[in-house]
């Protein structure tokens, strides 16, 4: 059995997993000469808004000129799924708590890392599919060799915009999640050296 | 042990919450605009400064775009120094609401008090503007305006037939014998009911050549046939290449259709090259056919003030095939906007909005292509010439959709950028960018004074935005457009000065103040209005049937007849009022009570002007002054009676306190000339 500490340490795990289901994950910024106060992009478990609300919508938009698919949200199949991943781990990590067993711990520590690493790689994955696949026959501004992909992490100018993204506040949730999960294993095994050593 | 963990708890607690801390720090951090901005020259407000009581360098005339007029402001100071009414009613001077310059908005489809106006063009003698007229083109309803700037007062306007979308205009040529008009949006010629999925076959663009070197008398030489593009703007040539003018177009897809795609296919469209003394000696001999067509020509007597409508029936037609060597196509990237040609003439700019690159194509080139028939095809009887055989040189990278190019006289070019919102520097020749700066936001034209001509005054380049924002305090969702000054006289444009335009300036022009000659005011001696008086005595009533004429005379600070009676309901009035003041700036006004058939009277000394009213209602209608003119305005002010329909209070007028009677004016009314006179309004007339 984990030490009561740890077990506490997993149950906050999952309230602050449940909450980044709430949060956005990351955020997208564009700015360019003629957007001055930007456009953003908040990307959450189940949404995809503007960081204003006519923002998706001016940014799909301007996406039409250069023959990009309009950012749909209805249209990706993630959105629907990820709430219930995000939550059901979270559950899990209260039942993971309430059990005390480090091995179940571990191995929730391990799916929210895949969830973390898959989730992140489909952002890449659709970044990479709504900057390339360009309707090239509606496109009006067709720039030789030019890609539209946002950055994954960091800063990148894309013809007249200057586009950032980042984690967002849901992400960093996620991540501290992980890092009281991992709190409470690495805690346990103390205590229960220390236990051992004890008897 | 309790204790301990409580205590590890909150550690791990605060770490997390930390890293989301931090977290949200990045997130913040990467918000921060990454943008360059603008170098602004240390001393740019002592340099834009311009002291009070002292003039500015330049005016700049800029054009109203969907205000319908022309904008009058001072550099570089940026001050607004008038607003000159072109083709919308103004009741800031009554134009177009009094009777003697409603007919300049008479179109031949009837009263069209608006426009869009896009393109200022100052008149040129040898290629350098020469201060003596202002043209502006009305896009909406294709008409060519001439403003007087003696006067700052539009006195011709000119209909475009054939035409719809007068947009390529009106350029003029180096030794000011024709300003131009081109179709933005070709239409079938003659127009007539039919598909518009025949545009292919059936639309077609025209390319007018306006002789426009007398006063009063702009009158269109010759129409050139074209296939159905959109013609977008133009320039003529000057210098190696005078007698030449260009114009671009776009859609040469032919699309009639969700244009914004389907015109955005080719790689490249066409700069239409005419040699136009080829043209004229086509039409000389006999070579264009004489079409009938519907469109009026109005014009301001300079004696009278009063403008005059000539309804005109027909135009000479030229079809490029009927007149060899008369016009040429060169390729050019992409849905090109502007045409700019340098100021020795040789280098031809297209500005490709949807290009990578800005196509600066050679006069020299192109006339050896022509000699060696260098064409990749011929479309519509027009010789393409090979792109590779007219290019000089390729502008690369320099920004995204390019609009327009203008020359300071020094070797440079300076281009605008819509998308990329900047003007960027380059040099003629070598083609290498040398300086960029950002404008507030999305610039469309810009102007540097003299820019487009042989001799430009190369100190200034004026960015003119579409887009405003956040430049100054907001004003609600509709803001007028900005405009930012540079200085360009050293190698790195300077950010001097920022200030807000009227309406949506397109191009605008400007020309040392020096050579411009503003007068004081006119002559009443020269006053041939038919109705003017040139005393107070003068002044006086009298009655055609339903129709009322009262003559006064405005001078400070009374009207000459100030009371009149007489007039019942169902008559016409019509006040005739001439400012008689022969001072500087002292102006008169007159307006009154009720009236639905005008606005006011706004009358410089010495001229002339009539307000209408058809008084509705019986009873008594103040009228007066509206233009604060001395220390007893408030005074200046009259009465008129107005009695129910049948009465039969006699017609008087009361002069210096004394009552007259109708005879007053006995015979005066056979003096208005016809078209002119506001009998005719009244006689039923289409005003």
């Amino acid at each position: 059995m984990m030490s009561r500490l740890s077990r506490c340490l997993v149950a906050v795990a999952g309230a602050l997993l449940a909450a980044s289901v709430w949060l956005p994950l990351w955020r997208i910024r564009l700015i360019a000469p003629q957007y001055p106060e930007g456009l953003g992009l908040r990307i959450g478990a189940g949404t995809i808004a503007g960081a204003s609300p006519q923002d998706l919508g001016n940014i799909n938009e301007l996406n039409h000129y250069i023959g990009m698919r309009a950012i749909d949200p209805a249209s990706l199949p993630e959105l629907r799924l990820l709430p219930w991943i995000l939550l059901a781990l979270a559950a899990a990590a209260f039942v993971a708590a309430a059990l005390g067993r480090r091995r179940v711990v571990g191995a929730w520590l391990a799916a929210l890392a895949l969830v973390g690493i898959a989730g992140v790689a489909d952002l890449y994955r659709w970044s990479y599919t709504y900057g390339h696949d360009l309707d090239a026959e509606h496109a009006i501004i067709k720039v030789p060799g030019m890609v539209y992909q946002p950055p994954l992490l960091g800063t990148k100018q894309i013809l007249n915009f200057t586009a950032s993204s980042w984690p967002a506040s849901g992400t960093w949730l996620a991540v501290a999640a992980l890092i009281a999960g991992a709190t409470a294993l690495v805690l346990s095994r103390r205590s229960s050296a220390s236990r051992r050593g004890a008897s | 042990m309790r204790s301990r963990g409580r205590r590890m708890l909150a550690a791990a607690v605060a770490a997390a919450g930390s890293a989301a801390v931090a977290g949200a720090i990045a997130a913040c951090h990467s918000t921060t605009p990454t943008l360059t901005s603008a170098v602004t020259g240390a001393d740019a407000a002592s340099r834009v400064y311009i002291a009070p009581g002292q003039k500015d360098e330049f005016y700049a005339f800029m054009s109203g775009g969907f205000s319908g007029q022309v904008s009058v402001y001072g550099l570089p100071s940026g001050r607004l120094l008038k607003v000159i009414p072109v083709f919308s009613q103004d009741p800031q001077e009554g134009w177009g609401y009094d009777e003697e310059t409603k007919p300049m908005l008479q179109t031949s489809f009837g009263f069209v008090p608006w426009d869009d106006a896009h393109h200022p063009e100052l008149s040129q003698t040898n290629g350098v503007p020469n201060g003596k007229w202002l043209f502006i083109n009305g896009n909406n309803t294709p008409r060519i305006a001439r403003i007087d700037l003696s006067e700052f007062q539009t006195e011709e306007i000119l209909q475009i037939p054939n035409s719809a979308g007068n947009h390529s205009s009106p350029f003029t040529t180096p030794d000011g014998k024709y300003v131009v008009a081109g179709t933005r949006f070709s239409v079938p010629v003659p127009n007539h009911d039919t598909t518009i999925a025949s545009f292919a076959q059936t639309f077609k663009g025209t390319l007018t050549f306006v002789h426009a070197d007398q006063p009063g008398k702009m009158a269109i030489a010759f129409q050139i046939l074209v296939p159905g593009f959109d013609y977008d703007l133009g320039h003529a040539g000057k210098g190696v290449s005078d007698g030449w003018f260009f114009f671009t177009s776009y859609n040469t897809e032919q699309a009639h259709t969700k244009l914004e795609v389907n015109a955005s296919q080719n790689d490249k469209d066409y700069i239409a090259a005419i040699d136009y003394r080829r043209a004229e000696a086509c039409v000389a001999a006999g070579k264009g056919r004489t079409m009938p067509a519907s469109y009026d020509h109005n014009t301001i007597d300079q004696h009278s003030g009063a403008a005059h409508v000539e309804r005109l029936s027909s135009v000479i037609v030229l079809d490029p095939s009927q007149c060899d060597g008369l016009m040429y196509f060169l390729p050019t990237p992409k849905s090109p906007h502007g045409v700019d040609v340098d100021p020795s003439g040789e280098y031809i700019v297209g500005n490709g909005k949807l290009s990578s690159v800005i196509a600066v194509h050679s006069f020299s080139k192109m006339k050896q292509a022509i000699a060696a028939k260098a064409f990749d095809k011929v479309v519509d009887g027009i010789p393409v010439i090979k792109y590779e055989s007219v290019l000089a040189g390729e502008v690369k990278s320099a920004g995204l959709g390019p609009l327009h190019t203008e020359f300071d006289g020094k070797g440079y070019a300076y281009t605008s950028f819509f998308i990329t919102s900047e003007i960027v520097k380059w040099k003629l020749g070598t083609w290498e960018v040398v300086d960029r700066t950002p404008t507030y936001y999305a610039i469309g034209h810009l102007m540097i004074p003299g820019g487009d001509s042989r001799a430009p005054w190369g100190k200034y380049v004026l960015a003119l935005n579409k887009i405003t924002k956040d430049r100054y305090l907001p004003t609600g969702p509709i803001m007028d457009q900005s405009a930012q000054l540079y200085d360009i006289s050293g190698p790195k444009m300077q950010l001097l000065l920022d200030f807000p335009t009227i309406g949506e300036p397109h191009y605008a022009q400007a020309i040392p103040a020096t050579l411009i000659h503003s007068v004081k005011f006119n002559a009443l001696a020269q006053n041939a209005n038919p109705w003017a008086v040139k005393t107070e005595a003068d002044g006086g009533i009298t009655r055609q049937g339903k129709v009322v004429h009262v003559k006064l005379a405005a001078i400070r600070s009374h009207f000459s007849p100030d009371n009149l009676e007489g007039i019942t309901v169902g008559d016409t009035v019509y006040f005739h009022v001439t400012n008689i003041e022969q001072d500087w700036d002292i102006v008169h006004g007159f307006a009154v009570l009720g009236n639905t058939d005008a606005s006011e009277l706004i009358l410089a000394p010495g001229e002339t002007r009539t307000l209408k009213w058809i008084p509705r209602t019986s009873g008594i209608f103040p009228f007066y002054c509206t233009d604060f003119c001395s220390a007893l305005h408030q005074e200046m002010q009259g009465y008129v009676r107005v009695s129910p329909p049948g009465s039969a209070v006699a017609l008087s007028a009361t002069i210096n306190d004394h009552t007259l009677g109708a005879d007053r004016m006995a015979g005066m009314h056979s003096n208005a000339a016809p078209g002119a006179s506001p009998a005719a309004h009244a006689a039923g007339s289409p005003r």
